[in-house]
């Protein structure tokens, strides 16, 4: 006979002495399903989440720390570090914090191309999520889907920025180089490929009765429960609020692209999952559109103040100094290598003041908080990632509900270690 | 609103506004703290119902040595705002204000974990990101950053980086 809670009953009503103190369990910090090293310290009664408490911090790097003593670029090499997921969203927030403290604009090429490679990272963002999120309900197809398609968006910024994380490449008044000659066709072979696998996808999962039982109904988070607790992105817009920073407060002009900002009202894991599918159809839109706008042009502002002093190319090991401004330099211009020495060891110069600069990351809101005092290197940089504030979320989610659901809700969280701990 | 109709708005009550690329701050008293945020969210032409973040600011020169700014949205109206409070060193202290919105939890937390700056009233004041037993609070900046000098073969060592400046 299974024991059910009906027998324990039963059991207890015949004068059977039962136990009934409930049980501390520590889910994490080394948990697969937990993204990272999140630790959830649930108190069960038998497979129902009593009470659950988040503690994190265990991959805190002083990243806010580690900005002030260093130059404004350097910062960049530190903030895309945060959420590494979406290295794009953070260096595009703290660049463009910067640029408005400075009054400066980056050249609309630049700006185009920001765009596209933010929404190609908001895909592969969404795909990581979509591969991890069905490997843990048990779509294990999805995870071999997910990571190949990604594959092929990490080989794109391999071929345009060098690296395939981390990347550094959106700086200070626009970008470190243009696209590779064969950026831009790459680029649209890979979004025919994608748009198809997209619907490949669809086939995995949408009436898959697994996903769906898994799924529906599940990690309940009300539109007004979501608000007060500061959640944004996925999680909100599932719960029938239309917040989303590139509609509502406008940047690199996403107020001329033409986009839909996908809404559900059912608040569970399944509208956060068809949310997602949805954003990255959008964003394919978005990166076809800013590919036909593309124009040719520099890349950088051409104010010798803030422009960083190298004409960098990507060589077989990587993005580096290209060998005719090395030779500019050191053997035909002094003016040159003193500018280029000043420029680099010491940087821009910010005007004293503080920004706040929101842009919709794959998570909601990433927010960078920049605070300069006129000197050569941050006062205060302040990260706002949207997945530290959504975790918050997590003890009402979970509670009452059983723990296999747990595993669902933070899932349809998403939540980036990296970005939480900062 | 557009950042000046802001000011001029929230300036009618709370003088100390300050407009500045495209983002409006108000300054506030500590005490009156909790009367600005209750108004600003329930007055319907401004409507600050979302708290986008809690964070701080270490200034050791001046007198009131801490700055709390509160990032405020209003999710109908579309406009942002800050208000900043200032606390003085040996009195570090300001109310909380996760009763009115409780995301502000975590991010008193967080402030508190790397400033020290006490939130009266706050439901679990304890360290969030650093261990529980961690000493000090290390986003002041009289909190060094660490780190080993570079030894050169010519004898001479380059001290860690926060130890080359000065604030």
């Amino acid at each position: 006979m299974t024991e059910t809670r009906d027998t324990y009953d039963e059991l207890q009503s015949q004068g059977h002495e039962l136990r009934k103190e409930t049980m501390i369990i520590n889910m994490g910090p080394q948990h697969p399903s937990t993204h990272g090293v999140l630790r959830l310290l649930l108190e069960l009664d038998g497979e129902t989440v009593v009470s659950c408490r988040p503690i994190i911090g265990y991959l805190h790097t002083g990243i806010e720390k580690n900005t002030e003593p260093r130059t404004w670029t350097q910062g960049i090499t530190y903030i895309t570090r945060a959420d590494y997921l979406s290295p794009f969203f953070n260096e595009l927030a703290y660049c463009l914090a910067v640029e408005r403290l400075l009054g400066i604009e980056a050249p609309p090429r630049a700006q185009t191309i920001r765009m596209i490679l933010n929404e190609l990272n908001r895909i592969s963002s969404h795909l990581v999520w979509v591969a991890t999120g069905g490997l843990e309900l048990g779509a294990v197809s999805m995870m071999v889907f997910g990571f190949r398609e990604r594959e092929m968006i990490l080989s794109l910024y391999e071929e345009i920025t060098g690296l395939r994380m981390n990347h550094a490449f959106i700086r200070i008044g626009g970008l470190v180089m243009d696209l590779p000659p064969r950026g831009v066709k790459k680029i649209r072979s890979f979004m025919k490929t994608m748009a198809e696998r997209l619907d490949e996808y669809d086939r995995v999962l949408r009436r898959n009765p697994i996903w769906i039982e898994r799924n529906q109904g599940v990690g309940i988070l009300t539109a007004d429960r979501a608000l007060e607790l500061g959640v944004t992105g996925p999680p909100l817009r599932a719960a029938g609020v239309a917040k989303d920073v590139r509609r509502d407060e406008p940047y690199l002009g996403y107020e001329t692209y033409d986009f839909e900002v996908p809404v559900r009202e059912e608040s569970d894991c399944y509208a956060r999952y068809e949310i997602r599918m949805a954003e990255m159809r959008e964003s394919l839109k978005i990166v076809e559109q800013a590919l036909d706008r593309l124009e040719p042009g520099e890349v950088m502002v051409s104010d010798h103040k803030v422009r960083w002093p190298a004409e960098l190319e990507v060589g077989p090991d990587g993005i580096g100094n290209s060998e005719a401004y090395v030779r500019h330099i050191m053997e035909e211009s002094m003016e040159a290598l003193i500018h280029h020495f000043k420029m680099v060891t010491e940087g821009v110069s910010v005007p004293a003041g503080e920004v706040y600069q929101a842009v919709e990351s794959p998570r909601g809101e990433l927010g960078f908080y920049v605070v300069s005092d006129g000197e050569f290197r941050p006062y205060r940089v302040k990260i706002r990632d949207p997945s530290f504030v959504n975790l918050q979320a997590v003890p009402g989610m979970l509670e009452g509900g059983l723990v296999a659901d747990a595993i669902a809700s933070i899932a349809s969280l998403d939540p980036v270690m990296g970005g939480v701990d900062r | 609103m557009t950042p000046d109709q802001l000011a001029e708005r929230v300036g009618a009550r709370y003088p100390d506004v300050l407009t500045s690329r495209g983002e409006t701050t108000a300054i506030v008293d500590r005490g009156g703290l909790l009367d600005a945020l209750m108004w600003l969210r329930e007055d319907a032409e401004l409507a600050f119902d979302f708290l986008s973040s809690v964070t701080a600011t270490d200034r050791p020169q001046q007198q009131l040595r801490f700055w709390v700014a509160y990032e405020l949205y209003s999710t109908v109206h579309k406009h942002r705002l800050r208000v900043k409070v200032g606390v003085a060193e040996d009195d570090a202290r300001v109310p909380t204000v996760s009763f009115l919105f409780p995301t502000a939890n975590w991010h008193e937390r967080e402030t508190y974990d790397f400033f020290g700056i006490t939130f009266d009233g706050h439901p679990d004041l304890t360290r969030i990101l650093l261990p529980d037993d961690w000493e000090g609070f290390p986003l002041r900046k009289d909190y060094g950053l660490g780190g080993v000098g570079t030894q050169y073969t010519d004898g001479k060592v380059m001290p860690p980086i926060d130890e080359r400046l000065d604030w």
